[in-house]
């Protein structure tokens, strides 16, 4: 992977991000002062004991969820001056999701949830059935186009979510707990799948996973504790060599 | 982009058809009793319209006025204050098309072995052009026949069932009061007028034979009534103005004196049953319109409740891309479905029920084409108006609230 060449901008800009919940009981802070920055074409696996917010920073980078405080910079923009319905867009062109859940529409058949994010993109009903198509058959499942999602595994319901997150070509793809419903073999497969995204097509992936054979697909590993960064390192090599943001 | 849509909102309604039918059931009842409310209220109408046509147009009767004897005073038409010189001037004012002097009284006719008692008019030809009357069979009498006192008469339909049944009574001969009478047309039918009487229970013999022959009036050249057509509905008051200060200026009566005559404006009592019906309908429409409303209550409720359930699914589309008229959309889409399709049913369950009424109780039912785009538009009104709360509540989710609702 040539870092260089992207480097000058980088994808994901975080400086100071904090988040709180405001629960009866005051102010619940969940992410405190979080900086990075992500380029273009890495993996990324995020780690963390739950309540370390690290799927809090995952809904942030989806532009799900909003930052309390802080910047965010998706590819230079500042998503906090957006508005619902530019997030949306950017949601449906530039990110893709792969949910622990798989998330698929129960009632619909596995080609229109491939060919969902489409619709909301305006294309044409041909072209968006002969690009569903074309995911299916990238994720093996062409056969079973006209299936609902219950009657497949969850394997098979999570490679669907795959095609899905991939239908618009995003440029990021966040996969929160993605091998979390799945038995191990099953978990293989589907890390394969996302890592091969990663290094051909150059599609860069944030992972938030607790399972550390799944983080070591990725390669560099963010460890969340207590809503901060806590390590930032390439693969193999020593801690804190990444974490230059992290503690300025 | 709306097609997809619209398969979308298709086939999520086709994921609960039970509920969905339910949905409908509301708007279907509203509908279908608007429809079916609206064709009984147009049937009656009907009704009341022809009734009014049966009878002729821009009608005045003019009535002579009333005897005083010992103080007691006799109804209108008692005293024979009318001529017929006073019905040929009448005829010669500009607003008036028509005078049909009439003498009436009852009889009893004899043919063969039937005999029956019925109202016997004695009229001039204009009658039937008064009261725009048509003949079946056979020919009207003639002035000449007026003039010459002739024993010929015109049957109305009800007559001649009663006694001639198949037989074509034309050419016949009838005894009226025991004189015979040459049949010489039929009536065409005119059924009931609209206070209930059957105008086709009637024979019509020349003026002067009735005055002469059957009801010996001891004041020759009087007549009781007299029915005069305007020329049209705008001549009316003017009409009426002129017969009025005609027959003051004949009579010798002095503009602020009493009349010994009537004037009595017929299309004017018709006018006040055509209100009456109209006002029915229009209340029963009213009525009707109230279950439409509850049916629109319906739909926002169960759209709610698919809201409240389908919180997960919203938030899944807006995580891939939906914005928040994408999800508005979805879901007025299917309240409109549901609106259009369930005012489609009731349209048809409407007529159905229209068709029957009018089977089993012989009352007149109307279905206009109004009265369905009517429904139409009201349901689709419906849809949108009681649509639109729940699909605001869905849109303005916050996508990851939705995406993490259980």
């Amino acid at each position: 992977m040539d870092r260089a060449a992207a480097a000058s901008t980088p994808l994901i800009v975080i400086e100071h991000l904090h988040k709180h919940y405001d629960t009866d009981a005051g102010p619940q802070p969940v992410l405190r002062d979080v900086s990075l920055r992500i380029e273009a074409g890495e993996f990324v696996a995020v780690m963390g004991p739950s309540g370390s917010g690290k799927s809090t920073f995952m809904n942030i980078l989806g532009c799900l969820d909003v930052a309390s405080s802080g910047r965010y910079l998706l590819q230079g923009n500042d998503t906090a001056r957006l508005s619902g319905d530019e997030l949306a867009r950017l949601r449906n062109r530039f990110i893709g999701f792969v949910f622990q859940g798989f998330n698929l529409l129960p009632r619909a058949t596995l080609l229109d949830n491939v060919a969902l994010p489409l619709l909301y993109a305006g294309l044409p009903a041909h072209s968006r059935e002969e690009r569903a198509r074309e995911l299916l058959a990238r994720v093996g499942l062409e056969r079973y186009a006209g299936y609902l999602p219950s009657r497949i595994s969850g394997g098979q319901q999570q490679r669907v979510a795959i095609a899905r997150a991939l239908v618009n070509s995003p440029k990021l793809v966040l996969a929160d707990e993605p091998t979390g419903n799945l038995d191990s073999a099953t978990s293989h497969e589907i890390m394969r799948l996302i890592a091969g995204l990663n290094a051909e097509h150059g599609t860069t992936v944030v992972l938030v996973t607790h399972e550390a054979d799944v983080a070591r697909f990725g390669k560099r590993v963010i460890h969340f504790v207590d809503g901060m960064v806590d390590s930032d390192q390439i693969a193999g090599a020593t801690p804190a060599s990444r974490a230059l943001e992290a503690s300025p | 982009m709306i097609a997809g849509m619209l398969r979308e909102a298709w086939s999520a309604m086709g994921a609960n058809r039970l509920r969905t039918f339910l949905t409908m059931l509301g708007l279907v009842i509203g509908v279908g009793a608007v429809v079916l409310m609206m064709a009984i209220g147009q049937g009656a109408q009907t009704l009341v319209r022809e009734a009014v046509a049966t009878m002729g147009s821009n009608l005045f009767i003019v009535l002579s006025g009333g005897t005083t004897a010992g103080g007691a005073r006799t109804g209108s038409g008692t005293a024979p204050t009318l001529t017929l010189a006073d019905a040929e001037a009448i005829g010669e004012l500009p607003s008036v098309a028509a005078v049909a002097p009439t003498q009436y009284g009852s009889a009893q006719l004899v043919y063969g072995a039937a005999n029956w008692n019925t109202q016997v008019m004695g009229v001039t030809p204009s009658y039937l052009e008064v009261r725009e009357w048509r003949l079946v069979a056979g020919q009207p009498f003639t002035e000449a026949d007026v003039r010459a006192v002739a024993r010929v008469a015109l049957l109305g339909q009800t007559v001649v069932k009663q006694m001639f049944g198949d037989e074509d009574p034309v050419d016949k001969t009838v005894r009226i009061r025991n004189s015979p009478y040459l049949v010489l047309g039929v009536l065409a039918a005119k059924g009931q007028s609209f206070d209930g009487r059957d105008q086709d229970d009637t024979v019509l013999v020349p003026l002067t034979t009735a005055q002469r022959k059957l009801y010996g009036s001891s004041f020759p050249g009087t007549v009781r009534f007299m029915m005069v057509k305007a020329l049209s509905e705008e001549a009316m008051p003017r009409a009426e103005r002129a017969i009025d200060a005609l027959l003051r200026a004949r009579h010798r009566i002095p503009p602020d004196g009493e009349a010994d005559f009537t004037i009595r404006n017929l299309s004017a009592v018709a006018d006040v049953q055509a209100q009456t019906t109209r006002v029915m309908s229009i209340l029963l429409g009213a009525v009707a319109s109230v279950s439409l409303v509850v049916g629109g209550i319906g739909i926002m409720n169960i759209m709610l409740v698919s809201v409240t359930e389908r919180t997960r699914e919203i938030g899944i589309r807006m995580a891939i891309g939906a914005r928040r008229r994408d999800v508005l959309l979805q879901f007025l889409l299917e309240s409109l479905i549901v609106s259009v399709i369930g005012c489609l049913i009731g349209v048809i369950l409407g007529v159905a029920a229209a068709l029957l009424v009018s089977r089993v109780t012989q009352m007149t039912v109307v279905v206009t084409a109004v009265a369905i785009g009517l429904a139409f538009l009201v349901a689709a009104a419906v849809g949108v108006f009681f649509g639109f709360y729940p699909a605001r509540k869905a849109a303005d989710l916050k996508p990851i609230e939705a995406l993490r609702y259980q």
